[in-house]
């Protein structure tokens, strides 16, 4: 092979990556990115039954209900609208009335929403941003720990 | 007393850092020796006060020292003592005066070791070194202190978050930012080579063991924080494709193409151009995980309280590097000459392939990482990228790469012939299908795709002892003789068959966990039971147990394999009550090769237990393999060719240039 050669067959090789590459993420793009949204934009934006969903906001005081069979409920609420959710399976150490939460999974037909996942969070300090924004465009945002003195928050951490 | 002076040690280490920047580079650029030799001292001095600095730290924490803002925050006179130490650095201060200590430890090294370093290139190495040092110094000390003092002084600490308190995550951070850091001194080698104008094949030899370093600590790193997020989150997941997760995994891949692209400018005088790029992208990979952990912007289950002003502090830091080292690669690598020439099939074309393959798989890493930030400052959208992004963008590239794995060892320099490497891995191709078949008939009802892992998984392993079968003629001449040429191969040679065969592993646990494992999801009263994959687990009481500064309720779980008792499982849900904070605490019984893990959960209202099971089949896999991988390259970095030395004639060669 002369010297053009090899360079044409390695341009080749790269572009063949590239594309496939390319071709990939776009795909994967239409395909599995799971959209976030807190109650309001679920009502506003007419989320379909079986989408695959975020939904972030606090849960609500008081709304925890043990159905038994490992199966849990409570609802998601921004203050302005509140979805019910299921979810089956262990709550991350963290879950609590009154903080916030990102769960996982689909409407159904009824409007109630059945979680698959719900994410822990390793602080108590910590707010998801998105659900901090959710909760800002309600105008329920207290501010980061700003409210808390030293003697309500606890220990925090980090990790790197 | 201490504390005030470990703060004004960092003072003092920062300062030197500036004249270490400053002087050397200006001797460089005039060809004054006594300047240059400034940088040498003046890194072993920064190493020294840095380390001062983090003792008076360690010290303030050990003896619990709660007039220390920072120790108050993070810690608790009741906590176990290994978890005050690590403790130093579980929490923003504190991990980013680690992030410097290991910088300065890298600095000090090439002070130390880089005797043989042609004179100009040594000291701006250091000088480009202690540049990432002041900017990191000036952020901890303007921004975040972590010597305030509280007044009046508390008397007792806020604690540690639980999670944090464990033995393996006290020790990830130290080996993450090893590798993070590491890959620093690679950098500043690329960023003084493009002073210089010059790369050779010396070049490439003094920058292979620092990259290898850097890999070596970060895949110890990142086993161990996945090792830990299986054992302590209770999901049973090691891997979640988890934005700080990808932070860590980015740099590595990186680092890996950086690794295998550095022996083809070593051997070949080839691809100077794209090593020097990647070791600058590597670096910018680690600081961008920096500013992602420490900046907040991402949603995480790994994600703590931040302070976003720190974030765009770390921000700028990151720009200024990223971006003022590609525009002097712009500017400096087209004069840089490649001289080697290079044929498809060989093993520098081997190498390219699987440069262009970990470049594409770390870009989609990248873009699943970072899209979803673009798309919510531009489009205000907020958009999740979870693991099904990730099985069809990285799997797919990463395949391909893992199926030419053993091949590329195989194939020699410049002309290879891959008829004869094919033949040498006949055995290899056989043994991957018979695993195939086997996976197929033992997992019939699992996923399809989940045997022809499996089956790449034999071929990695298989391949990589094809190879050194091959290097010592095993069977083809007298074992005697085999023993004799095994004991002569260069440890590189047995340092990437461990490593190619310890990816195999890897694969082959992750194959196991994701396709064929088994959970379980019930409520159990006292002396119920529950089955899974041929076990019987039966609840035989909950308990309460003292630990040091938690209270637990302790599981006490049977488990009966035909009617036989072959374990017992405690697993607890402990509660801090100086961080008034519950963690769960799995229990998991291993065999080597399956795990079965148990998750106490909540009481429900009808006073039974939720118990969440899973059965992982061939989880341990992925750490054992992790290791071997790690083993391999601590094998290559003590291969006698990569000794810091170069040779004899290419210094000399080298000082008569510089001296020009």
């Amino acid at each position: 092979m002369t010297r053009k050669q090899r360079r044409a067959s390695f341009i080749a090789v790269s572009l063949g990556i590239l594309g496939l590459a390319v071709g990939l993420v776009l795909y994967a793009m239409s395909d599995s990115i799971v959209y976030f949204h807190s109650p309001s934009d679920v009502k506003e934006r007419g989320v379909g039954p079986g989408q695959r969903i975020r939904l972030g906001g606090l849960v609500e005081e008081g709304s925890v209900k043990d159905l038994g069979d490992a199966r849990v409920s409570f609802n998601i609420t921004d203050f302005v609208e509140t979805v019910p959710v299921t979810y089956r399976g262990v709550l991350p150490d963290l879950f609590r009335e009154g903080q916030g939460v990102i769960t996982e999974g689909a409407l159904n037909e009824d409007g109630s929403f059945t979680a698959d996942k719900v994410l822990a969070k390793h602080d108590e300090n910590y707010m998801p941003p998105e659900v901090a924004d959710a909760l800002k465009r309600t105008g329920d945002w207290q501010g980061e720990g700003a409210a808390a003195s030293h003697a309500e928050t606890y220990g925090q951490g980090s990790y790197p | 007393m201490i504390v005030e002076l470990g703060h004004f040690a960092l003072v003092l280490a920062l300062a030197v850092s500036v004249a270490q920047m400053a002087v050397p580079a200006l001797g460089a650029h005039r060809r004054d020796i006594r300047l240059m030799r400034v940088g040498e001292p003046a890194a072993l001095l920064q190493f020294a006060l840095v380390v001062f600095a983090f003792g008076a730290l360690t010290y303030a924490f050990v003896v619990s020292d709660f007039s220390v803002k920072l120790v108050y925050d993070n810690s608790h006179s009741m906590k176990p003592m290994i978890f005050k130490v690590s403790g130093v650095w579980g929490n923003h201060e504190g991990s980013m005066l680690l992030w410097v200590l290991i910088l300065a430890l890298f600095g000090a090294m090439v002070s130390f070791f880089g005797k043989n370093l042609p004179d100009t290139l040594r000291a701006r190495v250091l000088a480009v070194q202690a540049s990432i040092a002041v900017a990191f110094l000036l952020f901890i000390v303007f921004t975040s202190n972590p010597f305030e003092r509280l007044d009046p002084a508390p008397f007792e600490g806020r604690g540690l978050n639980p999670i944090l308190q464990d033995r393996a995550l006290a020790f990830h951070p130290p080996w993450l930012y090893a590798g993070y850091v590491g890959f620093s001194m690679t950098f500043s080698f690329a960023v003084a080579a493009l002073m210089e104008g010059r790369v050779d094949a010396s070049w490439a030899r003094w920058v292979r063991p620092w990259t290898l370093a850097a890999w070596l600590s970060l895949t110890i790193g990142i086993a161990m924080g996945s090792w830990w997020a299986y054992y302590t989150l209770g999901w049973g997941g090691f891997w979640f494709w988890d934005p700080v997760e990808n932070a860590s995994l980015m740099p590595w891949i990186a680092g890996t193409a950086l690794l295998h692209s550095a022996i083809v400018a070593e051997k070949r005088g080839a691809l100077k151009s794209w090593t020097i790029l990647l070791a600058i992208l590597a670096f910018s990979l680690s600081l961008l995980g920096t500013f992602l952990v420490r900046s907040g912007v991402l949603t995480s289950v790994h994600a703590f309280a931040v302070d976003p002003a720190r974030g765009s502090v770390i921000l700028g830091i990151l720009i200024f590097f990223v971006g003022g080292s590609l525009s002097l690669y712009a500017w400096r690598a087209p004069t840089l000459k490649t001289e080697g020439i290079f044929a498809p099939i060989s093993r520098e074309g081997a190498l390219l392939v699987n440069n262009m393959l970990l470049s594409a798989a770390t870009a989609s890493v990248f873009i699943g990482t970072l899209y979803p930030l673009l798309l919510d400052a531009l489009a205000d959208m907020k958009i999740t990228v979870g693991p099904p992004f990730f099985n069809y963008t990285f799997v797919p590239i990463f395949v391909p790469l893992l199926c030419l794995v053993p091949l590329g060892p195989l194939l020699g320099w410049k002309r290879a012939d891959v008829k004869a490497a094919a033949e040498r891995l006949l055995v290899a191709a056989g043994l991957a299908f018979i695993a195939l078949l086997a996976s197929v008939a033992l997992f019939y009802e699992g996923p399809w795709l989940a045997p022809f892992g499996m089956a790449l998984a034999v071929w990695l392993v298989a391949g990589a002892l094809s190879e050194i079968a091959w290097r010592v003629k095993l069977f083809s001449t007298p074992l005697s003789e085999s023993w004799a040429r095994a004991r002569r191969q260069p440890r590189a040679v047995w340092g990437t068959a461990l490593a190619h065969g310890g990816l195999g592993i890897v694969v082959a646990g992750i194959i196991g966990v994701t396709a064929w494992s088994e959970e379980l999801i019930t409520t159990l009263a006292a002396g119920e039971s529950a089955d899974i994959a041929g076990y019987r687990l039966t609840l035989d009481g909950v308990g309460l147990r003292d630990g040091p500064n938690f209270d637990a309720m302790v599981g006490l779980v049977r488990v009966r394999k035909d009617d036989e008792l072959v374990a017992t499982l405690m697993p607890e849900k402990r509660r801090f009550s100086a961080e008034r904070q519950e963690k769960t605490e799995p229990a998991i019984r291993t065999n080597g090769f399956s795990d079965l893990y148990v998750v106490l959960g909540e009481q429900a209202g009808d006073g039974k237990w939720v118990v969440r099971a899973y059965y992982n089949r061939l989880a341990p896999l992925i750490w054992f393999g992790g290791s071997f991988m790690a083993l391999g390259g601590l094998i290559s970095l003590m291969d006698r060719r990569l000794r810091v030395g170069a040779p004899t004639a290419a210094r000399a060669h080298l000082r008569a240039s510089a001296a020009e």
